[in-house]
């Protein structure tokens, strides 16, 4: 059936097209000027400085990146080692948790629930909890561990979960419990399986904020090798020192080092793959911020 | 609360009201079950908490938390007497009122619009584009700011050149920060805040608008008098949210974005960005607890505050 449109109508869509339009090229343009940048040549960004178009094409930054690329595999492997230990600990933690904040016949849910919700609202401050990290957990001497702890609870994460779980029809448990279940294995053989969705959904969420973090790998880490990609590429980008750790092991001599390509190039590199998954999980994501926002 | 058991004998109507049963007997496993969270709260937000007293003390690492000497109101003294203390609250403040107009304008128009346009390849292409800097890390965005606005190399003073135009010092250059940082947050919060936005338009009824279509109304009367008065709920309950943190600032945006640049401090430096400054160039750790203290405080009495008005105003909006 086609409808005539009104000229409101009319005026109102061309605005709309428009302007999101403009606004979604304005949120992908800096990835495309990092993109083009990366693929310049180093003596004539030094002469102009980064261009709109690619001028004088060149793979000077990529090629040094991957003719050396002990320490972005490093990085690489610190960053997944995190995500993938962090995402686990955070879905266990956070899912036992809600299961035990749904369950109406305990008794003490609400004490626990604003136990947890209090730390939300007043905290101790950056210092004492480096302290604490510091000179009691030892957080410097155990990097992986520094970087993966602070993050693995989250009270908003549990909430989602607890609402999820609370909305699964009790018959389902009573049958197994009448079985002589315990609620471990209730949690575990029966609410799991079904929350799988809000699973995906905070577990996506929660990688997504263990491989953006560099926060606590810049508090904590020292050592070289365990630098995580974000951090790794902060360091890149502000100093030359990491790019001359990288030529002094390359097999490339470069009359002039492409310090700048090598900055876009790295950036490149490690938003790489979040830029080939993310068509895949755009749709997970988009769900797993309507569950939060109808709920409000 | 408890409701009289009737045919419970006195010893047994004791032992359910006890804490002990309740947890331990009755419920050993669920309890279990909790100790994790409950103990790794305990260790990383309840502990830090006693260290408060850092505040009103000398810290030096060799003599620790509890041995170093006291000091009283000192830090808080020096805090507020340098004046520091009241720049970056009212930066804090002054952005984050900033960000919350921007971005419910900016995202409530985007989402506005998405939801009445009838193209279902641009909805979707757009709403990727619009998504794709959520996914991206502040520190890849200090990476564009250079690529964009750095003084030598910039790509907007590239453009500038080859217009014959005269080149800018964005970067040094604190009147043009404030812009710059909200522009930043917009940009990597609009996918998300559309979306946000959008799914509550969706759950509007479609019946109210098809009689408003029959009634005459027009396409702009139906947004102005459905979609927004509809949003309403939602948008007052972001603002409440944003007002509750209105003291809290995202450290990670602003030091990236700035890239730490002394000579913008006056307009960019918020209170998460001097606590951690104090901490780690200056060492000094007494001073950068009252810091932080004073932010957790004042951000504790705002959201309660913000909260207990709520409840008398508007009792279905509230916080917690």
């Amino acid at each position: 059936m086609i409808q005539q449109q009104s000229r409101d109508e009319r005026l109102f869509h061309t605005l709309g097209y428009i302007v999101v339009g403009i606004m979604a090229v304005i949120c992908i343009f800096p990835m495309y000027l990092i993109i083009v940048g990366s693929f310049m040549s180093n003596e004539v960004i030094v002469k102009y400085g980064f261009s709109l178009w690619p001028e004088a094409f060149s793979l000077d930054a990529y090629r040094l990146i991957f003719d050396n690329p002990k320490h972005i595999l490093d990085a690489y492997k610190v960053t997944i080692i995190v995500t993938v230990c962090g995402t686990l600990l955070l879905l266990f933690l956070c899912t036992m948790t809600g299961y035990v904040l749904s369950r109406q016949d305990y008794k003490y849910r609400n004490k626990f629930s604003f136990y947890f919700f209090f730390t939300t609202i007043f905290g101790g401050g950056l210092v004492p909890f480096y302290i604490l990290a510091v000179n009691y957990l030892k957080f410097k001497e155990h990097p992986l561990i520094a970087m993966i702890t602070p993050g693995i609870f989250g009270y908003f994460y549990v909430i989602i979960i607890r609402t999820y779980i609370s909305k699964i029809p009790s018959s389902i448990t009573e049958s197994v419990k009448i079985d002589g279940a315990n609620d471990f294995t209730i949690y575990a053989r029966i609410i799991m399986p079904i929350s799988k969705p809000i699973l995906a959904t905070v577990g996506l969420f929660s990688a997504l904020g263990f491989w953006n973090d560099w926060f606590n790998c810049m508090l904590f880490v020292s050592e070289k090798k365990f630098y995580n990609l974000q951090y790794y590429l902060y360091t890149t980008l502000n100093s030359v020192a990491p790019m001359n750790a990288v030529m002094a092991n390359a097999n490339i001599s470069y009359t002039t080092p492409p310090t700048h390509t090598f900055k876009l190039a790295m950036t490149i590199v490690t938003i790489g793959p979040i830029l080939l998954l993310y068509p895949f999980l755009q749709k997970y994501f988009i769900k797993g911020i309507a569950v939060g926002a109808v709920k409000g | 609360m408890s409701k009289p058991a009737i045919h419970a004998t006195p010893l047994q109507q004791k032992r359910r009201k006890g804490v002990f049963y309740e947890l331990f007997i009755k419920h050993p496993i669920l309890t279990l079950m909790i100790a994790p969270a409950v103990l790794y709260i305990f260790v990383f937000s309840y502990l830090p908490m006693l260290g408060i007293v850092i505040a009103f003390k000398d810290y030096t690492y060799a003599k620790g938390i509890f041995g170093s000497d006291w000091a009283g109101f000192k830090n808080f003294k020096f805090l507020f007497q340098t004046g520091v203390i009241y720049r970056v609250t009212i930066n804090t403040i002054l952005y984050n009122l900033a960000f919350l107009t921007v971005d419910i304008v900016a995202q409530m128009t985007i989402a506005v619009f998405l939801s009445e346009l009838t193209n279902k390849y641009f909805k979707k292409i757009t709403q990727t584009m619009l998504l794709l800097p959520f996914f991206i890390s502040w520190v890849v965005a200090g990476a564009i700011v250079f690529n964009i606005l750095s003084y030598r190399y910039g790509v907007i003073n590239n453009v500038l050149t080859s217009l014959g135009l005269e080149k800018v010092d964005i970067m040094n250059n604190p009147t043009i920060w404030p812009p710059i940082i909200v522009f930043f947050r917009m940009w990597k919060g609009i996918g998300y805040g559309s979306i946000v936005y959008l799914a509550n338009i969706m759950g509007i009824d479609q019946e109210i608008y098809e009689a408003a279509k029959i009634d005459g109304a027009s396409i702009f009367q139906r947004v102005k008098y459905i979609t927004l008065p509809l949003l309403k709920p939602t948008i007052v309950i972001l603002i409440l949210l944003s007002l509750g943190n209105i003291i809290r600032g995202d450290f990670a945006m602003f030091y990236n974005l700035t890239g730490n640049n002394a000579l913008l401090l006056d307009v960019t430096d918020i209170i998460d960005t001097f606590v951690y400054r104090s901490l780690m160039t200056m060492q000094n750790y007494s001073m950068s607890t009252a810091a932080g203290l004073y932010q957790s405080v004042l951000g504790f009495f705002i959201i309660v505050t913000v909260n207990t008005i709520i409840k008398k105003v508007q009792p279905d909006y509230t916080l917690f």
